[in-house]
């Protein structure tokens, strides 16, 4: 002892307890960042992503129209420089057709998940807050739900829906979000009540509630913010479980109608086909399988980083 | 335990009356009825099927009506054939349950040996491959994997069949040999127990590692017992707990997910039937099926919660 004067000794102190401050975000990141897996499949996913939607709008990297662009010349073919996937049965370009895919497949599986939050989120907090009566009925309500077979009740609910013009879910794609969502936000729900159920425990909630905060800034404020990250696992988890639910309606048939293409269509359409051109089948699926990784692979980093008591 | 058994038998009732609802009002909102054809059937005909069929009552009356067959275990007719829906389904489930029964079985049997496996060679070589096929294995869809798995083994090296099933389709043929065609039924069964066997794995290896670290296996192999018995008897019995945790999600998904492998391979099951029903609004094998499953799975997740606290003497439901 006495090494070092005092006041450096003060200062190491000062600096060292500034170091600890990182609070629960910027910890979350420094161990999201030492997971390999979860980076990889961060950029991977980052790296299709923007190729499907750029590929939207730069005719460079599509190269071929995926619905209308037909060469007769060149039908069932595989994988060559003019067409890197080959070509379908109609002689339209395979790459083009995978990155208009993707594209659908990922709108449907994030916007499921937005119309998931929004359900879960408030169902969940209701039946936490909201006294005992509403909380027993939200959760009969969820029991229900949960018990209703998912793809059974998806593809009844698609069914309803196809081909209605009512206002906002007239586009194919928000009536097949919808059909997914409005069964797969039971688990959003339960995790939210359990979440907010012990949260309400919390000394500072009880502080807050002692300091005189008002109901809504309590949960706005204090308990919803720390229900977050739970959240965000389950919905990074959510996204490849709606995509496989839309590919699985899209093989089944319930799906978008031709021409528009998702992956599931083109991986069903394409099954058609299996003895002639193995190719049609394989990029699709692929395309499938890479995806769903690359969210369960940063799911599982970030349930790692968020909560490391799972680990 | 009685009366907690009791009790969760008996809200199955008011959860199928709910399905059954919610179920009944969806499928009559899909637009288009039985009968709709492009070639519209003269209306004599119509009339006659519609009477038949009580669809030419108000859908409150049809409602009730099936709700009072329902409670007298009546699930009614099929437009397809005439016939009754609970035939039908006894005859599709008997195909759908070998499937399932089948792909559970390979599921623990790999997903178990699998995670063993992992844990004893914790961080080696054989590890790795363990966590990335329960990895991969729980992540790529079953029909895709399906779609894979017959590329390679069916149109590349013709060594399976892929359409239709190679067990028998009634109870009369279960014991003719003739009846009885592995080549049809492995691609199948591999494709549907893949993501359970993944599961399963993950979960083993996981409480397998926990068990090992245990104080009873250290005094067990300060006994001087030898390492396979140490294993054998005390790390994996008590490993297997929380794997039973994971029995009744996996039940449930071998039974939907056979919706779409029946599909792919053109199994006659009881998925096929459902995805018919919808296809051509067969309103009886509509509700017929969606009531089964939901059924099933309730069960199953009774019989699930109730091994795991017989298992479990931690375990007690008030």
């Amino acid at each position: 002892m006495g090494v070092f004067p005092d006041e450096i000794t003060e200062l190491r102190v000062a600096e060292l307890v500034v170091r600890r401050q990182r609070g629960l975000w910027g910890d979350a990141f420094r161990r999201l960042r030492r997971n390999k897996l979860a980076i990889i499949g961060f950029v991977i996913l980052i790296g299709i992503a923007s190729l499907a939607f750029l590929a939207g709008v730069v005719h460079g990297i599509e190269r071929y129209d995926p619905f209308f662009d037909q060469d007769y010349k060149a039908l069932q073919q595989g994988p060559s420089g003019d067409h890197f996937f080959g070509t379908d049965n109609l002689g339209r370009d395979n790459w083009a057709r995978v990155l208009a895919g993707i594209r659908v497949s990922l709108q449907i599986g994030i916007g499921t998940q937005i119309v998931v939050v929004l359900i879960g989120v408030t169902v969940g907090s209701l039946a936490a807050i909201g006294g005992r009566f509403v909380d027993n009925l939200l959760m009969r309500i969820t029991d229900v739900a949960y018990a209703f077979p998912d793809l059974l009740f998806i593809i009844l609910a698609r069914a309803v829906l196809e081909d209605r013009d009512w206002f906002l879910i007239s586009d194919a794609r928000v009536q097949i979000i919808l059909a997914i969502s409005l069964i797969n936000w039971t688990t959003l729900a339960r995790l939210v009540r359990g979440q907010m159920l012990s949260l309400q425990e919390r000394d500072y909630v009880t502080a807050a509630r002692a300091m005189g905060a008002t109901s809504p800034r309590v949960v706005f404020q204090h308990m919803l913010p720390n229900t977050l990250g739970p959240v965000i696992v389950a919905v990074t988890f959510g996204v490849p479980i709606a995509i496989f639910a839309e590919a699985a309606l899209g093989f089944l048939g319930f799906g978008l109608q031709p021409p528009a293409i998702s992956l599931g269509r083109l991986v069903s359409d394409g099954y058609t086909y299996i003895s002639a051109n193995e190719w049609i089948v394989i990029f699709p699926a692929g395309a499938i399988a890479i995806l769903m990784l690359c969210f369960t692979f940063i799911g599982d980093g970030l349930r790692d980083a968020l909560d490391p008591r799972t680990r | 335990m009685t009366g907690y058994i009791i009790r969760r038998i008996l809200w199955i009732i008011p959860v199928l009356w709910a399905v059954a609802t919610i179920t009944f009002f969806l499928m009559h909102a899909v637009p288009g009825g039985p009968f709709t054809q492009d070639k519209a059937l003269p209306d004599p005909i119509l009339q006659a099927l519609n009477h038949r069929y009580h669809l030419d009552q108000p859908l409150w009356r049809q409602y009730l009506s099936y709700l009072w067959d329902l409670g007298h275990l009546d699930l009614g007719l099929s437009f397809k054939g005439d016939r009754d829906v609970s035939y039908l389904i006894q005859h599709g489930f008997f195909v759908t349950a070998q499937l399932g029964l089948l792909s559970f079985c390979v599921a623990m049997a790999w997903g178990l040996f699998l995670g063993v496996i992992s844990a004893l060679n914790k961080n080696g070589p054989l590890d790795y491959l363990g966590v990335l096929f329960a990895t991969v294995g729980a992540s790529v869809p079953n029909f895709i994997a399906g779609t894979f798995l017959v590329i390679v083994f069916a149109v590349e090296l013709h060594w399976f069949k892929i359409v239709g099933w190679g067990g028998p389709i009634d109870w009369s043929d279960t014991f003719t040999a003739s009846a009885w065609e592995p080549r049809k039924m492995v691609l199948p069964v591999i494709a549907l127990s893949l993501l359970p066997s993944a599961y399963i794995a993950r979960i083993m290896r996981a409480s397998m590692l926990e068990v090992l670290n245990q104080d009873y296996i250290r005094t067990a192999r300060a006994k001087g017992l030898a390492n396979n018995v140490v294993i054998l008897r005390h790390a994996i019995k008590n490993s297997l707990i929380p794997v039973l945790t994971v029995m009744g999600p996996i039940f449930a998904y071998l039974v939907t997910g056979s919706f779409i492998i029946e599909n792919i391979f053109s199994i006659p099951g009881i998925g096929g039937a459902f995805v018919d029903a919808v296809q051509a609004r067969d309103y009886g094998m509509i509700m017929g099926t969606t009531l089964f499953y939901a059924a099933v799975v309730a069960f199953a997740n009774l019989a699930v919660d109730v091994l795991y606290a017989t298992v479990d003497p931690r375990i007690r439901y008030g």
